[in-house]
């Protein structure tokens, strides 16, 4: 096993992140204007600005839930118990203690199992919340909320501030765990140049070597 | 005891010389008109008769043989006028503006003008003489008018063109009343009824821009500023608008016309159709739709749903009585009857935005507050409206009693947000009873209160005329009345923003019971989010100043 320098998160994979972050930004900000927490913006035009963002942010995930599944990618995200007690036990002491990060990176698994589980979680309970919650309230307000009349558009509300506290929580501790590594720029940077350690065994290397050109970094 | 008498003494002078100043001051005031006239100069701004446009009727009534008079009178007109037109006397006898009479369809409460008790002069019935120059007849002056002749329909009120033609009290008054008239220059009949054509702002503006006696008194939303608004006030009957008659919109046929408060339209689910097509509804959505907004922005699409729950009158009316002409607010009938030598008088010391002044006080009246450019009160409405009649007895210990009450709520789809003008009296009421009393206003009487303010022999009066039993005991109840708004519609520019409702202590901020976005009223999903937030911040920090000291003692 020895440590590489890979590409592993690709293209796609990076502008879907950061404009995902500019959406979840401007929704979370316009979205708890609408909803009457503060008044920085009028509300028509948050109301504007939400929706527009929102359908952006739709068609994106349409992209990426594409991406996920015809690129194999999906698989990082399926729960493991592997070292999964480790890693809660070195955020939760070991961390203070100066211990190394139990987890490498790997070419099958580029998330720790806590994070994949996480993400999973994002990706499967918290954001079909507000996006269901969130494509009633769209139709309701298009006119068409005949269908939803039997619930009444404040559950719907309710149910879709809610989901958006939850993710205003999971960007709290995404951004803080940043800081948990060598430091905050070392935990930035792959997302930015796609490129960061990763150990590969022989064969993993060889396979890259010879499939994969563009994914080990030139003169590694 | 000595030093107590000095102060005493020094402060009886004050108040004398107080009293002295303030009585000098009070009788040059120029604010003061004595007297008690009533007569609102109806014709002064619309006699201003702009030139016509060339009409596409089929008829020249100025040329018809029939018309060339010589007339004497009102009635000899509607003669010359029902033996062409030989139907238009038995439709006309069928509407409100004739038989001032209607029995609400869905409560079955018998209302009109000839019945109801409002809380403006209280009661028309038992007042013809002076009230029923806004009658569409002639000679009404009791309830026993004969409703069945129709050679007293005043066809020249709605139908005149000149801007010459007026009308007087059909009995007389008090004889403090008797100048009221007086120097009135004689109606050419013939000229008048000559120029008879569809009627214009002029004609309907006569009666119900002056409604609860004087401009704008009652509704708030139609004043004189209406007889040629600017576009500022109201984008349809502009000039610089639309330049619309009240009949483009109050549309109809057969001398029946769309629009009543009595049994309001709050949608329209009839149909659309354009300007002056026949059709039976004249609310906004008859010609803008129920989706009247440009589908191009999300803003417009979102504002289409709206209508669903909210009037169209609610944002683009974004304040009544506009324009320079106040409306009144508050009545207080218990100041009624102070004089000064013995003669009735007005003082006028509320100066509104087109520097007219209107009284503040009136002796035959009592005490009025104006108000201008006036934020509406809204509320669900679901069109219909109940009345507190002469029949009506209500708990006079239960705060200001509702003249006319309505239903509605965010769960009727049937309702929508509506503007109001609420109307705030205190006025007599028969103690004994608990009913609204028939008070006795005009006549030549000693129990007239209008020349004798005795509101103890006015009530008796009113309601033995009657025949309704009154129990000798008379009080003040407080009353409110709410006037539906739809007129003075702003350009687009002017409608109210977004944020005009939604956002903390909105316009809308006292409507319960529903989840309104950009108000804040989940106090409990609110105090959970910020616990959440903080605790979460708390934590991340909390963790990372362990971190911290964690680090430097490993280094020390």
């Amino acid at each position: 096993m020895t440590m590489h320098k890979i590409l592993v998160f690709k293209r796609f994979e990076r502008l879907w992140h950061w404009s995902q972050m500019a959406l979840i930004f401007t929704l979370l900000f316009s979205g708890f204007a609408v909803h009457g927490v503060y008044s920085l913006i009028e509300f028509g035009d948050a109301v504007t600005v939400h929706t527009w963002a929102a359908l952006v942010l739709l068609a994106l995930w349409a992209f990426a839930v594409f991406w996920l599944f015809t690129t194999g990618q999906w698989r990082h995200y399926i729960p493991t118990a592997d070292n999964f007690i480790n890693v809660a036990r070195f955020y939760a002491f070991g961390i203070f203690k100066g211990e190394h990060h139990p987890y490498r990176k790997t070419y099958r698994r580029k998330h720790n199992p806590l994070q994949a589980l996480t993400y999973l979680m994002v990706k499967i309970v918290i954001f079909p919340a507000i996006w269901i919650s969130g494509i009633a309230y769209l139709l309701i307000s298009f006119g068409q909320g005949e269908i939803f009349s039997w619930i009444g558009l404040g559950p719907i509300a309710l149910a879709h501030t809610i989901a958006a506290l939850a993710v205003l929580l999971f960007v709290i501790a995404h951004v803080y765990l940043l800081t948990t590594g060598h430091s905050f720029i070392d935990h930035v940077k792959p997302m930015i140049t796609g490129y960061d350690d990763v150990e590969l065994s022989n064969e993993e290397l060889a396979y890259l070597k010879a499939d994969e050109p563009g994914v080990l970094k030139e003169g590694d | 005891m000595y030093r107590f008498n000095y102060i005493f003494l020094s402060f009886s002078i004050l108040i004398l010389a107080l009293g002295w100043v303030t009585t000098t001051l009070a009788s040059s005031d120029p604010k003061i008109e004595m007297g008690i006239s009533e007569y609102t100069k109806t014709d002064e701004r619309h006699a201003i008769i702009k030139p016509k446009k060339e009409s596409k009727a089929t008829t020249d009534h100025t040329k018809l043989k029939e018309l060339q008079g010589p007339f004497f009178s009102g009635p000899e007109v509607t003669k010359a006028c029902l033996e062409c037109h030989n139907t238009a006397g038995h439709q006309f006898m069928k509407n409100k503006h004739w038989t001032w009479d209607y029995k609400h369809p869905k409560t079955g409460q018998h209302l009109g003008k000839s019945v109801l008790i409002n809380n403006f002069c209280t009661n028309a019935r038992g007042n013809e003489g002076m009230c029923a120059q806004c009658h569409a007849g002639y000679n009404m002056d009791s309830p026993d008018f004969d409703f069945t002749n129709q050679d007293n329909i005043d066809c020249l009120v709605c139908h005149e063109s000149t801007g010459t033609y007026y009308k007087t009290p059909t009995s007389k008054g008090n004889k403090a009343c008797s100048v009221m008239f007086e120097g009135k220059p004689a109606i050419d009949w013939a000229a008048v009824a000559k120029s008879v054509e569809m009627p214009t702002r002029n004609n309907c503006g006569k009666c119900h821009f002056y409604g609860g006696g004087g401009d704008n008194v009652k509704h708030g939303d139609l004043s004189s500023v209406l007889f040629d608004p600017p576009k500022d006030v109201d984008v349809h009957m502009s000039e610089a608008g639309e330049g619309f008659s009240c009949v483009t919109c109050h549309v109809g046929e057969g001398h029946e016309w769309a629009g009543s408060r009595y049994e309001m339209l709050v949608n329209d689910e009839t149909g659309t159709g354009k300007p002056g097509m026949p059709r039976d509804v004249a609310s906004c959505e008859s010609c803008h739709s129920a989706s009247p907004h440009p589908i191009t922005s999300v803003q417009g699409i979102k504002l289409n749903s709206h209508t669903q729950t909210v009037a169209c009158e609610t944002c683009h009316i974004p304040a009544i009585a506009r324009g320079g002409v106040a409306t009144e607010v508050d009545w207080d009938w218990r100041t009624m009857g102070k004089l000064k030598d013995g003669e009735g008088f007005k003082l006028k010391e509320y100066t509104q935005g087109d520097g007219h002044h209107r009284a503040t006080y009136k002796s035959i009246k009592g005490t009025f507050t104006y108000a201008e450019d006036l934020e509406p009160m809204y509320a669900w409405f679901d069109g219909t409206m109940n009345y507190t009649t002469i029949a009506t007895k209500f708990d006079p210990s239960k705060g200001p009693i509702d003249i006319n009450s309505f239903s509605g709520s965010h769960d009727d789809p049937g309702s929508r947000i509506y503007p109001f003008k609420r109307m705030h009296t205190t006025q007599p009421y028969d103690k004994g009873n608990n009913t609204l009393p028939y008070m006795h206003l005009w006549g030549n009487d000693d129990s007239a209160l209008w020349g004798n303010y005795d509101f103890g022999k006015a009530i008796e009066a009113g309601m033995k005329k009657n025949g309704i039993p009154y129990s000798d005991e008379w009080g003040f109840v407080e009353t409110y009345s709410y006037w539906p708004i739809n007129h003075m519609v702003a350009p687009k520019d002017d409608a109210l923003s977004c944020s005009s409702c939604h956002s903390h202590d909105g316009r809308l901020d006292h409507l319960e019971g529903f989840y309104m976005p950009g108000r804040g009223k989940n106090e409990m999903l609110d105090l959970i989010g910020l616990l959440a937030v903080l605790g979460t911040l708390g934590g991340v920090l909390g963790h990372g100043a362990l971190r911290m000291i964690a680090t430097r003692r490993r280094k020390v």
